[in-house]
């Protein structure tokens, strides 16, 4: 077949009715460019709500909780073995926040392949003391390394810096509180713990989380300060966070963590059920009204093309009769609604690059989110592969029916019709 | 290769609507090459139908086709296709030219779809018929632009741009005044004498068929002439 001829008679046809076929285009173009547009919009949106979560959520996380032991005596008991126990009144105990054999715990875990990181944690109510008044807070001691690679830490950070954390008796504390209390970097802030140790740090940074519950509440100071304030040894650890390789292993791993450490757990899954359900729903609208405009746009073309095909009935009857075959014709009006479809989906994808580009720049300012400026835009490659191949895949199938139509059209009819 | 260049044997083929009535019955001829021949007959009397099948381009008959000894019917339509666009030149009634190319292209075209010379090549054969026409000066025009006599003219030219072993015509002047139709004919008769040109035209103009060389009168879809 000659496929220069064969597009050179498309590119013909396509001039003669010009109009027409820009509007087509233009019908594609748009459905790329609103496609693409959405789902970077929808998704730089999503990206930046799950980067909140995972930022303050570990994939998993192992500890403690206060509650009644969960093997009551009596049901260990053989007498009562095939009884219904009742038991009433069961307190909870405290069996200590801290997890027990935590160093071995978190040299096994780091040794696990299928974990990224592992970033031991401490956390304790205190109060901190302003001058006559107590206000009661949290101080999580952090290992500043894991906890920067697992968290981003520092994208909350204000004011200082989080390598400051390493210095001996500092502290970064939650703007909130830095306001109820009328402190600034360099401060000195007393401590009072749960056991009454009495401890000064100094402020070297203020951190803004975006949730003011929090933000009043929380300080952050590094393990080791934090266990000396508590007065523990280095071994005490209350909390164990994870980041996996693979997310969805979370709920997995957290159940053979339980078992084989007889600790406490919960999974990114577990903690935020609601969110991941919001993601997969935004998600599934961006690509519904994407695609749902392309398929409009296929049908623009469809119409075009079968306009196309009665107006062109002459031509097509003579080509027939000079020696065109039905597969020629076919592929002639195949080619007619490709060149529609390259020609719209490169606009489209150009279209959505600058939509996107415009929407990066607008000015997006909110107190939960320090670091972020404008509108969150995901450029990622993948929808522009995705828009451009379904704006080809619609095309196609929008052409198909027209060009069969037009191969089996019956040359003599159109002939001996006139 | 043998003087016959179409051949027929035993044509038969059916109308189906509104009721199954034998148009063609029976038909055998043959063309000699360099003839040229007149269908003639009444109207309904299956003349255009004979040469529709004959165009390869109806397939729905019984009998056998050959063209050049080459048996056509039961042919693919991609292998018909490439018969028509190699061997059979055609003339319509109405001009049936592409309006969206000018008439050098649509000279063109039937010789870009056999690639049997390059482009350059086609365009220049394309550019001497035209002028074997009187039509150089008009190859660079659209279509609509010309008068039906000229129409008729570039409609013969692409007819003639791959060497076809036969030309068919369906009513060529049909539509064409007295002095259109005597070009269109004169042109014919040029064909036939200087380039030895097989040529089967369908009329219904007796003084047309008058002056070819072999008439085949037609009646019920029979031969009787």
């Amino acid at each position: 077949m000659n496929y220069r001829l064969i597009l050179n008679i498309a590119v013909h046809l396509l001039r003669a009715r010009l109009k027409q076929t820009i509007v087509a285009a233009a019908g594609v173009t748009f459905g790329i460019a609103m496609f693409i547009t959405l789902l970077g919009f929808m998704n730089g949106l999503n990206d930046l709500l799950d980067g909140l979560m995972l930022n303050r959520t570990p994939h998993v996380r192992l500890y403690n909780e206060i509650k009644p032991v969960e093997n009551q005596p009596v049901n260990l008991s053989e007498k009562y073995k095939n009884a219904t126990n009742f038991i009433t009144s069961i307190k909870p105990k405290d069996r200590g926040k801290a997890i027990y054999n935590s160093k071995t715990i978190i040299k096994v875990l780091k040794e696990d392949k299928r974990i990224v990181d592992v970033a031991p944690k401490v956390s304790t109510p205190v109060f901190f003391n302003s001058g006559t008044i107590e206000i009661s807070g949290i101080i999580n001691g952090i290992s500043v390394t894991a906890e920067e690679e697992l968290f981003k830490f520092s994208d909350y950070i204000t004011d200082g810096n989080i390598a400051d954390l390493e210095q001996n008796n500092s502290i970064i504390i939650g703007s909130g509180l830095a306001k109820k209390m009328m402190l600034e970097r360099g401060d000195i802030i007393k401590v009072t713990t749960p056991k009454g140790n009495l401890a000064s740090l100094k402020i070297v940074g203020i951190s803004q989380i975006g949730i003011a519950e929090i933000d009043d509440v929380m300080s952050t100071t590094s393990l080791s300060t934090s266990q000396k304030i508590l007065g523990e040894s280095t071994n005490y650890i209350t909390d164990i966070q994870l980041k996996l390789h693979d997310i969805s292993l979370a709920p997995q791993l957290a159940k053979e963590f339980s078992t084989q450490f007889g600790v406490d757990t919960i999974d990114y899954q577990t903690a935020n059920s609601q969110f991941e359900t919001g993601s997969t729903v935004r998600s599934i609208i961006s690509y519904a009204v994407g695609i749902v405009l392309l398929i409009v746009a296929g049908f623009g073309i469809y119409n075009i093309l079968n306009m196309m095909i009665y107006e062109k009935m002459d031509s097509i009857a003579i080509l027939k009769a000079t020696g065109f075959s039905g597969n020629d014709v076919k592929w002639i009006f195949l080619s007619l609604s490709m060149i529609i479809g390259i020609a719209g989906g490169i606009l489209g994808l150009i279209f959505g690059l600058l939509f996107s580009g415009i929407i990066d720049t607008i000015p997006f300012e909110t107190a939960s989110l320090p670091t972020i400026k404008t509108y969150p835009i995901n450029y990622n490659m993948l929808y522009y592969i995705i828009g451009i191949t379904f704006a080809l895949v619609t095309t196609v199938i929008a052409g198909l029916l027209p060009a069969l139509k037009a191969s089996k059209i019956d040359p003599v009819e159109i002939i001996r019709g006139k | 290769m043998s003087d016959i260049v179409l051949e027929t044997k035993g044509l038969t083929k059916y109308f189906y609507e509104p009721t199954k009535f034998k148009v063609l019955d029976n038909i055998t001829m043959s063309v000699n090459h360099g003839e040229f021949v007149s269908i003639v007959g009444k109207s309904g009397c299956g003349k255009s139908t004979l040469l529709y099948l004959l165009s390869t381009m109806d397939t729905d008959y019984e009998g056998e086709i050959l063209i050049h000894e080459e048996l056509v019917t039961g042919q693919s339509d991609n292998d018909l296709a490439r018969i028509r666009n190699g061997k059979i030149g055609f003339v319509f009634q109405f001009h049936y030219l592409l309006s969206e190319y000018n008439v050098l292209k649509n000279v063109m075209l039937p010789g870009l779809k056999l690639q049997q010379y390059s482009e350059a090549e086609i365009e220049h054969r394309a550019m001497e018929h035209l002028k074997t026409l009187g039509m150089e000066d008009q190859a660079l025009k659209m279509p609509n632009q010309l008068s039906g006599g000229q129409k008729q003219r570039v409609a013969i030219a692409r007819a003639l741009i791959n060497n076809p072993l036969i030309i068919m015509g369906d009513e060529p002047t049909g539509n064409l005044d007295k002095r259109n139709s005597d070009l269109v004919f004169d042109i014919f008769k040029e064909l036939t004498q200087e380039y030895n040109q097989t040529l089967l035209v369908v009329t219904h103009d007796p003084d047309f068929a008058a002056r070819t060389n072999r008439i085949i009168t037609m009646e019920d879809g029979k031969i009787i002439v």
